[in-house]
């Protein structure tokens, strides 16, 4: 047998390949790791593993959602274990490897800069990447774990227990009439929000950009400030002062604007149709500015040759702008503009602090014009409906990674790592 | 019909369209100023310019609610979230830019999957997870949290300004002998400083609009940000605070409306970098 094979048998003790390999300080390093490993988390694991599977055995004395999260926190360990024990028997085999081809092993002082130059990566990116593993991959975990189970209302800790359900929270949502006709009527409102919502900010913003950007126009610079005014104010003060203005009672579109017109006031908060128009008119205000910056980047980086040569051929304004402008504009800023309908898609702060998704509906579990983030957030912190929330959410982030994927996969970037 | 007419025309019809979209821009920042100097707490009889201007929802701001403390927070927070988030971010997206280790086209994978699904989709498990370690209404939990969620996009961001850089400088620099940390903090770190800037700025402002994770995580009004602080104030007895509501929106509009406009090629130059090459 050769030694790379032997040293990767031995190794199935952590440390003991090493030590064959005569890396005595290494060998034992590993071994002296392993140990204190099994010896610290025995505890965690073996009840992280039981809570998992279990959720808990008696009510009072486990607490169903404590035993998740110490189940998830094991399962991180064991993966960090798992890296380790793999990166173990790696390098027994590597080193191996090398003795059966008969080339020299590391001293220890090489074995120590190796160390340090192979670890330099990881130091820099280990405390970013230890904090996402709490905040971002943890959350993210438990949330997928919980629409396996029944956690609301009334499988509440610590008097009841939480179970696992399986698939019950995707059969109810769409087997159970309410939470079906629910589903899709905030579905769909969140597709036609996403789109007649963000292309009406990307048109105007388009459209202004070009019309501030003719040559012979004055004022440029003042009208540019003026009109990037919303997105200079941040977004949740503007959201709360349109809440004002929309208001039914003393709100100054109904009060002033309309009256001085002489229309009737429109009950802007509680139709859920002119509730609709009122949001995607905010988020049209709110959102163009950020399209006319980057629209007049790309205008004021396009060659004037280009026009003049279009004019010789006996272009119209029209004509330079459908076959010249339009056509750059929109290749220097799509990946900007589809990140513009993700974030829409996912625009809560618009829907909530405007009417907090309301007016409420009948037969329906969600307010008129709740999208599917503002339902799961008033699904989770008002209806404690947790496990279907976090079912909601699995097919909300399932769409959302599988768009985003397949728009992120063409861009050059992406492309550029595939070949590293 | 003339040329010079033509340009007469699409001059006006040009300057009118104009004048229209300001008139809707301004509007409701001339209205909520307007507002907070309005007499009474009523706006039933508010104009733009009122009539007998008066001072007293911004003494009310401050002698009867906790609008500074607020404000005072979120600086707090914002700041605090900016320094880490730029640490942070700048030496993962080094080591990713640079360096070839194992893991390393996994973990980059992994992050263009969590820039895409939003942090607050998981605020049950951020609060019980804040809960179990203590951090459930501090400061210091929500700026945790606010600089995790930072971390994939912005990586992101920088790693592509860090590939921009030539490789030959860090390459000569080791053949003359410099060690990694040598390296980064006196060649790489000073090219870099436009994108840390822009970085650095993106993560100030993010906290500062955040409103789902800070209401989620700080219970008690001492601790509030701005965004939850003014919300509530409008929400609890909506209509007859409104007034003071738009004296605090006024003090939060104003600097932060200068500071950005100021600010605002950067924005512009730091999402152009990142949307052509991330």
């Amino acid at each position: 047998m050769t030694y790379q094979k032997k040293a990767m048998l031995l190794s199935v003790i952590p440390g003991l390949g090493q030590i064959f390999n005569k890396q005595w300080l290494k060998g034992s390093l590993f071994l002296l790791l392993a140990a204190s490993y099994f010896i610290v988390f025995f505890n965690t694991l073996n009840m992280g593993l039981w809570g998992i599977v279990t959720l808990g055995e008696v009510p009072f004395r486990d607490h169903s959602v404590f035993l998740l999260v110490e189940g998830i926190i094991a399962l991180i360990i064991i993966a960090i274990g798992l890296g380790f024990y793999a990166f173990n028997l790696y390098d027994a085999s590597q080193n191996g490897k090398k003795r059966d081809q008969g080339i020299a092993l590391n001293t220890l002082r090489e074995q120590y800069l190796t160390v340090v130059d192979k670890g330099f990566p990881y130091l820099m990116v280990g405390p970013g990447f230890f904090l996402l593993i709490f905040v971002v991959i943890f959350p993210i975990l438990f949330m997928i774990l919980l629409a396996f189970t029944n956690y609301d209302l009334y499988h509440s800790p610590p008097a009841k227990l939480v179970e696992w359900v399986g698939i019950q929270n995707f059969i109810d949502i769409f087997a159970l009439d309410l939470w079906r006709e629910t589903f899709i009527s905030v579905f769909a409102w969140t597709i036609i929000w996403t789109f007649s919502a963000t292309t009406l900010q990307v048109a105007i913003g388009i459209f202004l950009a070009v019309v501030v950007n003719q040559k012979d126009l004055k004022f440029k610079g003042l009208i540019r400030t003026l009109l990037i005014l919303p997105w200079a104010v941040p977004a949740f003060v503007s959201i709360l002062i349109f809440s004002g203005l929309f208001n039914e009672s003393f709100g100054a579109i109904n009060m002033q604007i309309l009256a001085s017109l002489g229309i009737d006031s429109i009950e802007w908060m509680t139709d859920p149709f002119y509730s609709k128009i009122a949001l995607i008119f905010i988020q049209s205000w709110l959102g163009f500015p950020f399209v006319m910056a980057m629209t007049t980047g790309v205008l004021q980086s396009i060659p004037e040759e280009l026009y003049e040569a279009a004019t010789v051929d006996g272009a119209s304004t029209f004509d330079k702008f459908k076959a010249i402008t339009l056509p750059m504009i929109l290749f220097a800023t799509a990946p900007i503009l589809i990140t513009q309908y993700t974030f829409n898609f996912n625009n809560f702060n618009v829907i909530y602090l405007f009417n907090a998704g309301g007016p409420p509906v009948a037969g329906q579990n969600a307010g008129g014009t709740d999208i599917l983030i503002s339902w799961i957030y008033s699904l989770t912190m008002t209806s404690s409906q947790y496990s279907k929330a976090a079912a909601i959410t699995v097919l909300l982030s399932i769409v959302i990674v599988t768009v985003a994927l397949y728009n992120f996969r063409k861009t050059k970037s992406f492309k550029d790592e595939g070949t590293i | 019909m003339s040329i010079k007419t033509a340009k007469y025309i699409r001059l006006t019809l040009s300057y009118i369209i104009l004048l229209a979209a300001i008139v809707v821009v301004v509007y409701p920042v001339l209205w909520v100023i307007g507002s907070s100097f309005n007499p009474g707490n009523s706006l039933m009889s508010s104009t733009i310019i009122p009539e007998n201007a008066t001072l007293a929802h911004y003494k009310n701001l401050f002698e009867n609610t906790d609008y500074l403390t607020w404000y005072w927070n979120t600086l707090k927070v914002c700041f605090f979230t900016m320094v880490l988030a730029v640490i942070f971010i700048g030496l993962t997206a080094y080591a990713f830019s640079r360096y070839k280790f194992i893991g390393r086209k996994n973990g980059l994978l992994l992050f263009l999957v969590l820039q895409m699904v939003p942090q607050f989709v998981a605020i049950l498990a951020i609060f019980i997870l804040a809960d179990q370690v203590k951090l459930l209404d501090t400061h210091f939990g929500l700026v945790l949290v606010y600089v995790g969620g930072l971390i994939p996009m912005n990586t992101w961001l920088a790693k592509g300004y860090y590939d921009t850089i030539p490789k030959e400088l860090d390459e000569s620099a080791r053949m003359d002998g410099a060690g990694h940390f040598r390296i980064f903090f006196q060649i790489i770190l000073p090219l870099s400083k436009p994108i840390l800037a822009v970085v650095a700025l993106f993560s100030f402002i993010s906290p500062f609009a955040d409103f789902i994770l800070a209401s989620v995580l700080l219970r008690s009004p001492e601790k509030f940000t701005l965004a939850i602080g003014l919300y509530n104030m409008i929400s609890d007895e909506f209509g007859n605070s409104f007034t003071t509501f738009a004296a605090g929106s006024v003090l939060i509009a104003i600097p932060i409306g200068i500071l950005f406009l100021s600010l605002q090629r950067y924005f512009v130059s730091g999402l152009t970098a990142g949307g052509t090459k991330g």
